[in-house]
């Protein structure tokens, strides 16, 4: 879908450095978090760090905000070497998981928190403190609620409030960690539509933490896709899921089904008869194939590469996924369009129509 | 068909409840416990206003314009409002630094802070006697120096604070752990230096916990008997708190006095018991995190 990513905040800004993340390396007790990780991101682009839990995104988001600092390497805003500046300077707008709004502030208070802890020099005017926190209201859609307090708004308000109360200072680049990580289906959907129409309307350098790939895939101009502290590959969404670099991040994009194959000379047979897939130059010998539900159909004779017998299916907006046990064991989920029924136990036949090799 | 239930019926619809003891039983147990606190409780606090109270209000009267016991009060006083202003700035930067940061000795602090609450405060007193003391450790130099502290105000307001010292740590501690600190931090990153940080969010957060810890902590620091009677000397007029001073006119046979001034210390008991209530039913959230780690 080339045309998902047209006038992305990304594409506008022609992409300069706003954020260097050099080498940074972190350790807690004897456990390595981060191992000499690098990552460059651009001004104005909605950035979405992409990982299993525990694989180091809320340090990685914490060291760029000054909450934690590195045992090795460097953040740099801009031109400026950013790794040892205290927090307070660093002029950055954090959003947690769970909100950490001010329980005995009122939302209006809340908001203007960060301009009213400001010197008094650089303080603005409590009239322009108003019209400020007013705006913000305004922007996330909660114009009647400056009096109200948190324990007064739902799950989905809080998180609004909090992205408020960090944009009111003005911050150069936007962190937050899985922001909806702890708010039902429904209103998370809502919520990252809203937050990309934000995003939209204020190119906000933005980096945003998610372990959900729908949600980072949905959401980002581009995707880092992180494992066990290591950055496994960053690009665009169609980048990451139309040419993943490895098994892992293939996997961590969606469901998939592993099939051994052979490789030679770019080919790819399994169980002896050839794919659609091709394999990358150099890559000769036994392979793993992996492909996604809707990568396989079904089909009689000599067009299957796998056979097997349905143990059950269901339906999932209009679609139906079926799962199919192999004879060596593995089962595999394959989608289909909703119009034949199989019924369990039945033989069938597979066929593979696209999917991607990795060494095995 | 009647919507109300007679207790025998109820009891005999849900016959697997834990609470089907008959009715005698249920007003016995609570007559019991009536009547122990009646016994132990009510009665001596009775006593105590009634004997001082046993010669009419002018002897009650007489008992407080006595140079000794205004010398009392006034020491009491004088050693709350140094012992509990000190325990609340330590308590709160113990419970600071052990709810919030992880250091080396941690476990070893908190358990140092429960020391006096496990040490009888006797013994307490006679640490300082053996620090502070004439013979004692610092004894010497002291004497160079001119300082007194043993049989002195210095022994009296120590002690006082040793004993006190875990009430604000104590209620603190829990407190401040279960809040965790994600507010303090978004503060930070909002550009609030720590102690901006500290004075709106941290500080507002606990006080509530803050001012019950600090009304139990002033009660015992103007209570405490045991640790300041080793270190005090008894000198009248000088080194003598108000349980002192009841405890001497009492071994006079003065019992009008010596309940005529027993009974300021209950009123404060009974002043304190009534905020506490207060407090705990208002504010309940916020104390039950510290009440739980005691
Ligand atoms: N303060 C800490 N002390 C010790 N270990 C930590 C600390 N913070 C995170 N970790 C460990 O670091 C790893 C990565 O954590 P985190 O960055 O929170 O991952 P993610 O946000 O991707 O789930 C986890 O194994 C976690 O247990
Ligand atoms: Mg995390």
């Amino acid at each position: 879908m080339p045309g998902a990513t047209e006038g992305r905040a990304s594409e506008r800004t022609g992409g300069s450095t706003a954020i260097r993340v050099e080498n940074l390396s972190k350790t807690f007790d004897t456990a390595a978090v981060l191992h000499d990780f690098s990552l460059d991101v651009r001004a104005g682009e909605l950035l979405a760090l992409l990982g299993p839990s525990g694989s180091g995104k809320t340090t990685l988001l914490r060291i760029i905000a000054g909450l934690d600092f590195p045992d090795d390497g460097r953040i740099v805003f801009g031109a400026e070497d950013a790794t040892r500046l205290p927090v307070q300077q660093r002029a950055v707008g954090f959003v947690f998981q769970h909100y950490a709004l001010f329980k005995h502030m009122s939302v209006a208070e809340n908001i203007a928190y960060g301009l009213n802890a400001r010197k008094r020099s650089e303080r603005p005017a409590k009239a322009e403190i108003k019209r400020r926190v007013g705006d913000l209201l305004d922007l996330i859609k909660l114009s009647g609620f400056a009096d109200r307090y948190p324990s007064q708004l739902s799950g989905g308000q809080r998180q609004r409030i909090a992205l408020a109360r960090a944009l009111a200072v003005e911050p150069r680049v936007l962190l937050l960690d899985e922001p909806f990580g702890a708010l039902d289906a429904q209103v998370r959907k809502d919520l990252r539509r809203w937050l990309r129409e934000i995003h939209d309307r204020t190119g906000q350098t933005t980096i945003f933490v998610t372990h959900d790939q729908d949600e980072a895939l949905e959401l980002s101009d581009r995707v880092a896709v992180l494992d066990k502290g290591r950055l496994e590959q960053v690009g665009t969404p169609d980048e990451v899921q139309e040419a993943p670099v490895s098994a892992t991040v293939l996997k961590f994009l969606g469901d998939t089904i592993e099939v051994e194959a052979i490789a030679q000379g770019g080919e790819v047979r399994v169980d002896g008869r050839l794919t659609p897939v091709r394999a990358p130059g150099g890559l000769v010998g036994p392979v793993k194939l992996y492909a996604r539900p809707w990568q396989l159909q079904f089909a009689e004779g000599d067009g299957a590469h796998l056979q097997g017998l349905v143990r059950s299916s269901y339906r999932t907006q209009g679609r139906q996924r079926i799962e199919v046990d192999r004879p060596e064991g593995k089962t595999v989920v394959v989608e289909a369009a909703d119009t034949h029924r199989f019924a369990a136990g039945s033989p069938v036949g597979l066929r593979i129509t696209g999917g991607h090799v990795f060494p095995n | 068909m009647s919507e109300t239930f007679a207790p025998a019926t109820l009891a005999e619809a849900r016959p697997a409840s834990v609470v089907t003891e008959g009715l005698w039983v249920r007003g016995l147990l609570i007559a019991v416990a009536i009547l122990f606190l009646a016994l132990f409780l009510v009665l001596p606090l009775v006593t105590v206003f009634a004997q001082a109270l046993a010669k009419g209000f002018g002897a009650y009267l007489a008992a407080f314009t006595e140079a000794d016991a205004h010398a009392a009060i006034r020491l009491t006083l004088l050693t709350a409002a140094i012992a509990v202003p000190f325990n609340l700035v330590f308590g709160i930067m113990a419970s600071w630094a052990i709810a919030k940061f992880e250091f080396w000795g941690k476990n070893l602090l908190v358990t140092l802070i429960d020391l006096p609450f496990s040490v009888s405060p006797v013994v307490s007193g006679l640490i300082y006697v053996l620090v502070f003391g004439a013979q004692g450790l610092l004894g010497p130099w002291l004497l160079a120096h001119d300082l007194q502290v043993i049989f002195a105000v210095p022994g009296i307001v120590l002690a006082t604070i040793f004993v006190t010292f875990p009430f604000v740590a104590r209620q603190l501690i829990p407190l401040m752990q279960e809040q965790g600190t994600a507010e303090e931090e978004a503060a930070l990153t909002l550009g609030a230096s720590g102690w901006h940080a500290f004075r709106t969010v941290t500080l507002p957060n606990i006080r509530w916990g803050l001012l019950y810890s600090v009304l139990l902590c002033n009660a015992r620091a103007m209570g405490e008997f045991g640790a300041v009677s080793v270190v005090s000397g008894h000198i009248r007029g000088l080194t003598n708190t108000l349980p002192l001073h009841v405890e001497i006119l009492y071994n006079e046979y003065n019992f009008v006095a010596a309940f005529a001034v027993a009974s300021l210390l209950a009123g404060l008991a009974l002043v304190t018991l009534l905020v506490k209530s207060l407090l705990e039913w208002r504010y309940a959230d916020e104390i039950k995190a510290g009440a739980r780690g005691h």
